[in-house]
């Protein structure tokens, strides 16, 4: 199955670094059932994330074995803000542990992006290149809006696939894969609710539940969505369940229409969501019947330049009663420096987070409470990994709520 | 009866088998090997040293690392058996025999498969079970 050149390279000739990745790969592969590997033009990391001592031993003996990503390489978040916005609370041990994972990942030449929104900060594959990209938000973007190809890469397998510059050919790789079977119809949801911000995670998290393995093709949007809208969908989808791709013609690149994206083929399943089902969806994203909030996060996938700019008009100077995390990227915080906007924002109360997230690493207020959020992944997320209660809405509705410390939403949407 | 073997290696002991699909990470402790999915129907019990019988693998991509950790702390199952391979969990069986460390089998057997195994197996290099 591997090329005389890779079997070399699984052997040792490069090192003994490029030797396991490409033995790591290998064995994925055979797994998996896939009859050869091919070239990849990119990967994403996720596996610099702290899980405990292991995985930081696995990434410094990949380093000690000399191995060197072989093609472009991002980082998703890690468990430490090493750009030094935000404090978390991993005891001694595990923050050494921690940082020791994410100075590896970076020491094998990966850049230091440490952010789960790589496509908005400068890490853009073509349409239909083949890539190996972690994190589930990140591959579900990747697919659906870049047109570039990945299956969910996991832990190991991510950056082993970088040090080889090879990926096992099967799955999403392959054309005859990526074609939708399902088709969702919005024709009748009404506008009102596609221009909103807060349908977005909604019908993420809806897809989520009811695609399956499904990959949909969503029809009824077009003219509607914009990039962080597709993000927030897509990461909602990717938390609620289990989708890697979905279409949505007239937007996606693989769906001009609906007819291309299902390969001119009939839908083997049609759903189409009545009011009542998206407004369960929408109901299951808060955990909480609540009044008051304790902290507010917004920012998972990290926060577009534009969603940063977006608070910053919503808070109107004013300074915010409740802790608030806006986690975002180094790319969005140096922007944010250099238009000088961060300082009067951190005045106001914000706590910009980089390279890591409320609910992969310790750091929200000890004791618990509600946590108010406009993303579907956070509410996902939150209840179980950080004991906080979730209250969802808009970020509009974040905002009202974190100035007057009172739950502040607007549910005429969903009614 | 022999089951097709993933990755190779003998193994015996208790099985312990799932009556759902289960995420590793955020659904096993790392450190002990219990599960800890609240909503999980074998939540309590531990998969340390078990012939682990999967019905199916759900969640997140860090499944490889929590395995690898438990694997790491010698907590891991003593044989992972599933319907079908992934490319997640797995991975962090391939990764601990790559570290040099010793390292659980992995075979796959359909959920009717699964259900014809006793309480106590002895499962051979070759996946023989007897």
């Amino acid at each position: 199955m591997l090329t005389q050149e890779e079997q070399a390279i699984a052997r040792g000739d490069r090192g003994d670094g490029a030797a396991m990745a490409m033995r790591i790969v290998a064995e994925a592969a055979r797994l998996m059932g896939a009859p050869r590997l091919i070239p990849i033009a990119s990967a994403h990391i996720d596996g610099a994330l702290y899980h405990g001592d292991s995985g930081t031993l696995f990434a410094e003996n990949l380093v000690e074995g000399q191995a060197k990503v072989a093609v472009r390489a991002t980082l998703n978040v890690g468990a430490l803000d090493l750009f030094g916005c935000s404090r978390q609370k991993l005891p001694p041990h595990e923050r050494d542990m921690a940082k020791r994972m994410m100075r590896a990942y970076e020491a094998m030449g990966c850049e230091p992006s440490w952010t789960c929104a790589p496509y908005q900060a400068g890490h853009r594959p073509q349409t239909g290149t083949d890539v190996a990209w972690g994190e589930s938000n990140a591959v579900v973007f990747c697919n659906s809006v870049l047109g570039a190809r990945t299956n969910r890469y996991g832990d190991f397998l991510d950056i082993a696939c970088a040090i080889a510059g090879r990926a096992p050919d099967y799955g999403l790789h392959r054309p005859e894969n990526r074609k939708a079977t399902l088709l969702i119809d919005l024709s009748d949801v009404a506008p009102a609710l596609k221009q909103a911000e807060a349908f977005y995670p909604v019908l993420g998290t809806w897809l989520g539940l009811n695609a399956g393995t499904d990959i949909a093709v969503i029809d009824g949007l077009q003219g509607f969505p914009n990039e962080d809208n597709l993000k927030a969908l897509g990461a909602a989808s990717a938390s609620a369940g289990g989708v890697g791709l979905f279409h949505v013609a007239g937007v996606t690149p693989e769906a001009p229409d609906a007819a291309t994206a299902l390969g001119f083929q009939k839908p083997q399943r049609i759903l189409k969501p009545s009011a009542s089902d998206l407004a369960r969806a929408h109901d299951r994203l808060s955990t909480i019947a609540t009044e008051t909030i304790d902290a507010v996060a917004i920012g998972s996938p990290h926060l577009s330049l534009d969603e940063a700019h977006a608070l910053e008009s919503l808070l109107q100077g004013r300074s915010v009663k409740v802790p608030f995390y806006a986690c975002t990227g180094r790319h969005v915080i140096r922007a944010l420096d250099e238009s000088g906007r961060r300082k009067p924002l951190e005045a106001q109360g914000i706590i910009f987070v980089a390279d890591t997230c409320v609910v992969v690493t310790p750091m929200l207020p000890d004791g618990g409470g509600v946590l108010m959020t406009n993303s579907g992944k956070f509410a996902h997320y939150a209840p179980g990994n950080t004991g906080y209660a979730v209250a969802y809405g808009a970020l509009k509705d974040c905002v009202e709520s974190a100035v007057t410390g009172r739950l502040h939403r607007d549910e005429s949407l969903w009614q | 009866m022999r089951l097709e073997t993933l990755l190779p290696g003998a193994a015996q002991g208790e099985t312990l088998k799932l009556s759902a699909p289960i995420s590793f990470w955020g659904g096993v402790d790392p450190k002990t090997g219990m599960i800890i999915d609240a909503r999980h129907p074998e939540r309590g019990q531990s998969i340390a040293g078990k012939i682990l019988l999967l019905p199916g693998t759900i969640g997140s991509s860090s499944a490889s690392a929590v395995l690898l950790e438990l694997v790491h702390a010698g907590r891991a199952p003593a044989a992972i058996v599933m319907p079908e391979p992934d490319a997640i969990l797995l991975l962090g069986l391939v990764v601990a025999r790559e570290m040099g460390w010793s390292t659980p089998p992995a075979y796959k057997a359909s959920v009717s498969q699964q259900n014809a195994l006793s309480a106590r197996v002895h499962i051979a290099d070759d996946g023989t079970i007897n």
